[in-house]
């Protein structure tokens, strides 16, 4: 018999390495996130997937699991916080949704959907991030990244390339290509990648493909984020690596 | 008869603003200027915003532009959607679509065609042909359409709402939807899909026969003056299909002038600019174009209903070629020239509109599952289709990396400027000259442009119903009088 955990007054059982949200997600238990992916070390920077813990908060995705915490999460202290959090993300970048190619696809636009968030919330920045198209195969649009840094681990530890980088401190933190030239054409980067497949926003695109996917059929159109999550989600501590 | 274009000492006259015009998409407005007299001296239709999108899309990848363009619009967003579209099959090399493909942008094209005339008929000018250009202001709008004639105002909704279920079968979403994409489409048409939009055809054939009656009845009912009203003589622009017929989609470019000789005819569009050019004019954001076998002084014309129904050979559809032949016939022709005849040509083009719907839904092509092709890459791509309102142009280039460079888009309330200054000029030197100005008599300026257009967004790129401001100020800069009405058109007294 396995231990468990109070999320929302309900158990939830774990196993040993799991964080917090892994085992609510293998579960069936969803708690909104951003930055985790499963297939990766989490590593607790959107901070969306906070839960409150008796008086502290603590992301979940870093947050092991232990016998007998009381962790709170769809309470709205929790959703409210979250919800600030994605509209800060909308408001920092430049997220045209309309005209993206990556809507119905995207992380950030779903999750502020489940969420609720209807407006940014705060005054948009506007920065002037230009596109880099020099690649053939491959664009960036820095317009969209949300620093969560899912390329920058899949290409070092799966790819082995390590083609991105987060560079600059606080509010001047942006995406680089590791080439001199900053252009993602003299990198070693592939179409076949797994940093091309893994941004859960538009900042990674393959070219000439946008909106091949007629409404209705993409990721989130039938799904809500909510459930989605759940089907991705290891229903077993295979990927724990909190205490890695 | 001066051309009221430009006073000779405007600096002694009143000047009046309509500012902005209600009933339409997007913001314009009208001045007047008026000597000791009341008598009009300068009239000008202004498009008072700047273009933005052929700036902003510059960089951008040109995968992403006929989804981001149609946001010119929301009344016909589907124009943006398939021109940028046509132009981007080029830059693909796609010069040959798939038959699939082909039709299902038709398919769209023509839902858009009917949901737009209805808007434009019912909605929007409707009122003003029910009720009289200066009746009770408080009811001259849809609401006050739908407690008067609530059969007509029924049918009009409902045509829309068709026109938009096919839409979202075609492009995903009933508005600023995703399926056209350079070389093709990205979904066809299902079975069950098609199934629905069967269902309801037929009624929806009939409404748009009673909706040509409707139009037609109004204009006989006040014949003279709606003759009358706005006319103007001048050349006509449109796109035409190889043997003639009127083709809203695709075809080459005629020109004929205002005694009906040709211009040219069946001109490829890919060389547009060889036939027309632009003038600016320094008092509006809106550029003029012209003709240039004509030059910027008389080569300026007519697009859209009017235009394309006087001048097609023939209408492919039987019900609205036999409206056509009426319509050309009706008076000695007269109605071809008339301001006013656009709501009856507009008809005439909704029920082609819903007959070529009904034709394409029995195509078994549409259920194809070869949906896009390309070719060999180009550097530029020229897209032209026949929006609701008129020609319309989309041109771009795009750089070796996929990034556009150059956008140019010339929109059919452009290719109208001169032609709705003449209107609107002409309607003033009817019904204005001479007399004092009251909501009625200013409201006759406005019923001009809603016959040509009611969507001045695609060139100004406002959205939303703007409420109307008139200033009457004197010859010294002081304001006499301020009249303002609400975004609905509604009467708010003056103060």
């Amino acid at each position: 018999m396995s231990d468990t955990f109070l999320l929302d007054g309900e158990e939830v059982p774990f196993a040993p390495g799991q964080s917090v949200l892994q085992a609510a997600l293998a579960a069936g238990r969803y708690i909104p996130h951003l930055c985790y992916h499963p297939e990766f070390k989490p590593h607790g920077s959107c901070k969306v997937c906070t839960v409150r813990i008796g008086r502290r908060t603590a992301a979940s995705c870093t947050l092991p699991a232990q016998a007998g915490l009381e962790v709170e999460s769809d309470c709205d202290e929790m959703n409210d916080l979250r919800r600030t959090l994605v509209q800060m993300l909308f408001a920092e970048g430049n997220h045209f949704c309309p005209s993206c190619e990556k809507s119905g696809n995207c992380m950030l636009q779903a999750l502020g959907a489940d969420l609720g968030v209807l407006t940014a919330g705060f005054r948009h920045f506007f920065p002037n991030r230009p596109v880099d198209a020099s690649h053939p195969d491959i664009l960036l649009d820095f317009n969209r990244c949300i620093l969560c840094e899912l390329c920058v681990r899949a290409s070092c530890e799966v790819d082995e390339k390590c083609v991105f980088a987060l560079s600059g401190r606080g509010i001047d933190k942006h995406l680089v290509v590791n080439a001199a030239s900053g252009r993602l054409a003299d990198t070693d980067i592939a179409l076949s990648d797994k940093a091309v497949e893994v941004c859960p926003v538009g900042v990674i695109l393959k070219k000439r493909v946008g909106f091949a996917t007629p409404i209705g059929e993409r990721r989130y159109d039938r799904r809500p984020i909510s459930a989605q999550a759940l089907d991705d989600a290891p229903r077993t501590a295979q990927n724990a690596s909190v205490r890695e | 008869m001066t051309s009221l274009e430009t006073a000779p000492h405007p600096e002694k006259l009143r000047r009046v603003a309509i500012d902005p015009l209600s009933r339409v998409e997007g913001h314009g407005k009208v001045t007047l200027l008026l000597d000791e007299n009341d008598h009009v001296q300068q009239v000008r239709l202004h498009i008072v915003e700047f273009r933005g999108f052929e700036k902003f899309i510059q960089g951008r990848p040109y995968w992403e532009v006929p989804v981001m363009v149609q946001r010119l619009c929301g009344i016909c967003p589907v124009s943006h959607h398939l021109a940028a579209s046509k132009a981007l099959d080029q830059i693909v090399g796609a010069f040959r679509l798939t038959p699939t493909a082909d039709k299902l942008r038709r398919l769209m094209h023509y839902g858009q065609i009917l949901q737009s005339h209805a808007l434009h008929f019912f909605h929007l000018s409707s009122p003003d042909l029910l009720f009289g250009f200066d009746s009770d202001v408080a009811r001259r709008n849809i609401v006050g359409v739908a407690a008067a004639y609530p059969e007509v105002a029924r049918q009009g909704v409902l045509l829309r709402k068709y026109g938009q279920e096919v839409i979202r079968h075609t492009a995903g979403k009933r508005i600023h939807g995703t399926g056209s994409v350079p070389g093709g489409v990205n979904k066809n048409l299902t079975l069950a899909e098609r199934d629905e939009l069967l269902k309801d055809i037929y009624p929806i054939i009939g409404w748009c026969r009673d909706a040509v009656h409707l139009a037609r009845r109004l204009f006989e009912q006040n014949l003279e003056e709606y003759n009358a009203f706005g006319r103007f003589r001048a050349h006509t622009l449109s796109l035409i299909r190889a043997d003639g017929a009127m083709d809203l989609y695709h075809g080459g470019l005629r020109a004929r002038d205002m005694d009906g000789g040709t211009i040219f005819d069946h001109v490829d569009y890919n060389h547009y600019w060889e036939q027309i050019s632009e003038e600016v004019k320094p008092w509006s954001y809106m550029k003029f174009p012209f003709l240039r076998a004509l030059g910027p002084q008389h080569g300026w014309y007519r697009v859209g209903p009017l235009a394309r129904v006087t001048h097609c050979d023939f209408i492919p559809t039987p019900l609205a070629d036999r409206e056509r032949m009426e319509f050309l016939a009706y008076d000695g022709g007269s109605v071809a020239g008339a301001t006013l005849g656009y709501h009856w040509a507009r008809m005439i083009e909704m029920l082609h509109a819903a007959e070529a719907i009904k034709e394409l839904l029995h195509d078994a092509d549409l259920q194809g599952t070869d949906l896009v092709v390309s070719g060999e890459r180009q550097e530029r791509g020229i897209g032209m289709i026949e929006a609701p309102r008129g020609t319309l142009i989309h041109h771009y280039r795009v750089d070796e990396h996929d990034q556009v460079i150059r956008a140019n888009l010339i929109v059919s309330t452009t290719h109208n400027n001169q032609a709705m200054n003449e209107a609107v000029r002409q309607v003033a030197r009817q019904y204005l000259d001479g007399r004092k100005l009251t909501e009625g008599l200013l409201n006759h300026i406005e019923v001009a442009v809603r016959a040509f257009d009611p969507c001045l967004s695609c060139a100004t790129h406002a959205l939303g119903r703007m409420p109307l401001r008139v200033e009457l100020i004197d010859a010294g800069g002081d304001t006499i009088e301020v009249m303002m009405r609400g975004g609905a058109g509604e009467g708010v007294a003056p103060h």
